[in-house]
């Protein structure tokens, strides 16, 4: 080859590079074999303890769900898995049709018009949302009432400073406010009352952004049903594993006043000239390869596997076995609460508010109790205080389709010990 | 061969999978929640049993080209084979399994892989820390913005401008403005380089950073990237490493030594974890020691052998996302570092080098070539010298499509007309250039002969040319109140 070049030596190729750069050797240890690998690899996993999905009754944000063997099953696809984003589609219209499917079923959840092929996470969700409203009413604020899930408020702060937006905790929106931002159920799990902020909000002139677990859609009125201009969410429990918190999948959806402001990919129907219909990139005159610095957002790659292993998961329940996901997960946690509320010390810490699969408890010894828990092999519940001083001694269990009548059961035993 | 949508092809007679009962006495949720909370409608959700599920999507899995099928010449976005091993390593339920609220603890072997991942990292690009945090490049490029930004703040030093060659990427622009950053072009040379009479006269005391990947996405080496270095070092501004290129020169050079004060990395470039039809990637950032107090939190520290996650940084940005990346990803990532090791890290890039050349030279008689060689890891042609024959890049993409090929980046870089854009990755076989090189001449040929057939190409995949103007006004109309066809989702029919 080097000679087809018309070089002699490799070093030829590289002469541009100033000699004074040019380093010896990478200062890491030399390559293993695919055994070897995997021995080194392995020995790491083995270093963490993995609970049982029935034995977990952590969330705050990722949660344990049966996940159907189709969804894995077309991930690994190795034609889905290692093929780039889209760029031409007449050669990509496998993912290009697995996005329009997606941005369907995140639309029909929602019930809102229209939903982009997906965002990183739920945060980044929440404060690309946030740059929307800000750009649509020309306004620097945005309103946070309640328990916004803490990292996401935390990302929101850090995306709005770099645009000189406020990001304000209250209720009261007001003539500077760009949007009001909730979340629904909340992050301790508690039902908001989703209507009145939204009708607040749009009183101030502002828009309602509902962030949403897309579980309880198939129980909850979807934002759509109550007014809200845009929603967004986390995607993990549409079939991806915890994984140590990623990757996930953001999801976002809005009326379609407000389509022109959405950030990323959107995908399209469009016909060839034998009228065969197909689906292409759409709208891409919102994005950073064509708008530079003016384009909604700078999000090229975003989480497209990971909407596909979502949307096999959608379509795998459909309707009726989404929502018995969600009543299935509501009833057990409504039978856990009232078992672990019969404990002695233990209460409800919002007696008055509803919930669906999460909930909070005011316990004694709230760490401990967690300590105990980890040692009988349970992965007990979450300990809020961390992020909300005034929470203090409050936990927050969940409870889905994975934790069985026998697992509620050693909970209660073993917390009772 | 089309596919119809799960939506068409949904039956209202299809039940739903076979789930547990709750098996607990507890109330129905329309017992206790209130009218207001309850759904009206259900969702439309298709209704197809698991034997459809899987026809539908392998249907579509066979829509797609693949890198695992063909050979994928992307200008910039790297598409090199992924070794199948890292999939198995990141499924290992002691990773997939984990919660990211689990005690310190009890994730060791996440933690120490975290940890090794950022020593190998900075090793790769001479840095004195990384943060994995980022989910992608842009998500990257946007953080280390935000560091650099928060440097200069912390000295009272308010800098509004950041500076961005004509050639860069598009999200470096985009990164810049989500800042903040008013955005300043610098201007490309003849020689394709950055011009640095363009750059003096661009800095200023109120420039924040100069973003610059290297080798350029021209494929050409910023020879003067000391000099550059010294120019925006001098006046106070930082630069910062765009890593879309890193594959051209692992274990040869490092960013670091250029000067580069911050610099991403595609983990889903470079170090080969898929990329997944559009992500997830993975955009880690490293820095040097002015820009460490400012990285996101948490930071995954090692003492005598423990690690923890760090949160109490008082002067760092705070977090970019949820958790602590797409550890995923990283897992993929290391796992791929692991089997190649610094010899094999060096040798892919070299081989990328050899093979980004070679191409180049079985095409140069074919097509214009605006720069001189030799390239780095990938080269722009431009089809100009065919615009006599009424042929376009656009036609040569589609043409190489009906020939089992994937296209090159066309139109990209900007400042080349008709742009090719070719990086054939290290991980592809001289035959499999020869190839490509002997389709390109074929096509060249042909556009003497047959341009029409050039014009009417794709003719071999699922659809033909899409007409994306036609699907843009459908959309206005829908935008606009004139029409009930969404053009984004499926809507059904009113009944």
């Amino acid at each position: 080859m080097l000679a087809a070049i018309g070089v002699q030596s490799m070093d030829e190729l590289l002469l541009d590079i100033p000699s004074s750069l040019r380093i010896k050797a990478l200062e890491l240890p030399a390559g293993l074999s695919e055994f070897e690998t995997m021995a080194e690899i392995a020995s790491l996993a083995a270093r963490n303890r993995v609970f049982p999905d029935r034995l977990t009754f952590r969330g705050g944000g990722v949660y344990r769900r049966f996940i159907p063997a189709a969804v894995a099953a077309v991930t690994s696809k190795p034609e889905f898995y290692t093929a780039y984003t889209p760029y031409q589609p007449e050669a990509s219209q496998g993912t290009l049709q697995a996005i329009f499917e997606f941005q369907t079923l995140i639309a029909e959840l929602t019930a809102l018009d229209v939903a982009n092929a997906s965002l990183y996470d739920g945060a980044t969700a929440v404060a690309e949302a946030a740059m929307m409203a800000h750009v649509h009413t020309g306004r620097n604020e945005v309103v946070v009432p309640g328990y916004l899930h803490p990292e996401y408020m935390e990302v929101l702060r850090v995306f709005s400073e770099g645009r000189g937006i406020k990001v304000r905790r209250g209720t009261e929106p007001g003539p500077k406010t760009a949007a009001v931002i909730f979340q629904q159920p909340d992050f301790l799990g508690l039902l908001v009352d989703a209507r009145s902020l939204t009708e607040s909000a749009h009183a101030a002139g502002a828009l309602a952004i509902a962030c949403v677990d897309p579980i309880s859609l198939a129980i909850l009125a979807p934002p759509g049903e109550y007014g809200a201009d845009i929603a967004v969410g986390e995607g993990q429990q549409l079939g991806l594993s915890p994984s140590y918190g990623g990757p996930h999948v953001g999801f976002i959806s809005c009326r379609k006043e407000l389509v022109r402001r959405l950030p990323g990919r959107l995908v399209g129907t469009a016909y060839d000239k034998q009228g065969r219909r197909g689906f292409t990139l759409a709208l891409a005159a919102r994005e950073q390869h064509i708008r530079r610095e003016k384009a909604t957002s700078n999000i090229c790659t975003n989480h497209s596997l990971c909407a596909l292993a979502a949307s096999v998961y959608m379509t795998y329940m459909g309707p009726d076995g989404l929502r018995q996901v969600a009543e299935v997960s509501f009833k057990r946690a409504h039978a856990l609460s009232e078992r672990l509320a019969a404990l002695p010390g233990w209460e409800p810490a919002f007696p008055d508010r509803q919930f669906l699969n999460e909930f909070p408890m005011r316990v004694p010894k709230g760490p401990a109790v967690v300590r105990k828990l980890a040692r009988k092999g349970i992965l007990g519940p979450l300990d809020v205080h961390r992020w909300f001083r005034e929470l203090k001694g409050v936990l927050t269990f969940t409870c889905t389709e994975v934790n069985d009548p026998r697992a509620l059961d050693e909970l209660v035993a073993a917390l009772e010990s | 061969m089309t596919e119809p949508l799960s939506f068409e092809k949904s039956r209202g007679s299809a039940g739903p999978p076979r789930l547990p009962d709750a098996n607990v006495t507890a109330p129905e949720p329309s017992q206790l929640l209130g009218p207001e909370h309850i759904r009206s409608k259900a969702p439309g959700l298709p209704r197809l049993s698991e034997p459809e599920i899987m026809r539908h999507y392998s249907r579509l899995a066979s829509m797609n080209y693949s890198i695992s099928e063909q050979f994928y010449p992307l200008g910039s976005c790297t598409m090199k084979y992924n070794p199948v091993v890292n999939e198995t390593a990141a499924a290992l339920p002691g990773f997939a399994g984990l919660h990211p609220y689990q005690d310190e603890d009890s994730v060791q072997g996440a933690l120490e892989l975290m940890w090794r991942l950022e020593r190998a990292l900075s090793a790769v690009v001479g840095v004195e820390r990384v943060t994995l945090q980022p989910a992608a490049g842009a998500h990257g490029e946007w953080t280390a913005l935000r560091m650099i930004q928060a440097y200069h703040h912390s000295r009272g030093d308010a800098r509004t401008e950041v500076l961005v060659p004509d050639s860069a990427h598009g999200t470096n622009p985009a990164s810049a403005a989500l800042s903040g950053f008013h955005v300043v072009e610098v201007r490309s040379g003849r020689d394709g380089r950055i011009s640095l009479a363009d750059l003096e006269s661009k800095l200023s005391p109120s420039v924040a950073a100069l973003m610059l990947t290297n080798p350029n996405t021209l494929g050409l080496f910023e020879r003067q990237i000391l000099d550059i270095a010294e120019m925006v070092h001098a006046t106070g501004a930082m630069l910062y490493y765009d890593g879309a290129n890193l594959n051209a020169f692992m274990g040869i050079c490092r960013p670091g030594d250029m000067g580069f004060d911050a610099v991403h990395m595609n983990l889903h470039k470079t170090f080969t974890t898929p990329h997944g039809g559009g992500g997830p990637g993975a955009g880690p950032v490293g820095v040097k020691a002015d820009l460490v107090p400012f990285l996101p939190t948490p930071t995954v520290e090692r003492t005598n052998g423990h690690l923890t996650l760090d949160f109490k940084r008082p002067k760092s940005i705070g977090r970019v996302r949820t958790f602590y990346g797409n550890f995923g990803m990283l897992v993929r990532a290391y796992a791929y570092i692991v089997a190649m090791g610094g010899d094999g890290l060096t040798q892919a890039s070299r081989d990328a080098v050899l093979s980004a050349n070679y191409l180049r030279k079985q095409v140069e008689d074919d097509l214009e070539m605006p720069h001189d060689g030799p390239c780095m890891h990938e080269f722009v042609a431009s089809a100009r010298n065919l615009a006599q024959d009424g042929i376009k890049a656009l036609d040569i993409a589609k043409a190489l499509l009906d020939r089992d090929f994937y296209a090159p980046t066309v139109y990209f870089p900007l400042v080349v007309p008709e742009a090719i854009m070719v990086e054939p990755t290290e991980t592809e076989s001289k035959a499999t250039l020869d190839a490509f090189g002997a389709a390109i001449k074929e096509i060249v040929a042909q556009a003497k002969t047959n341009p029409q057939a050039l014009h009417d190409a794709p003719q071999t995949l699922p659809v033909g040319r899409l007409d994306e103007v036609a699907a843009a006004r459908r959309i206005n109309a829908y935008l606009q109140g004139q029409s009930d066809d969404p053009v984004l989702r499926w809507k059904a029919a009113e009944k």
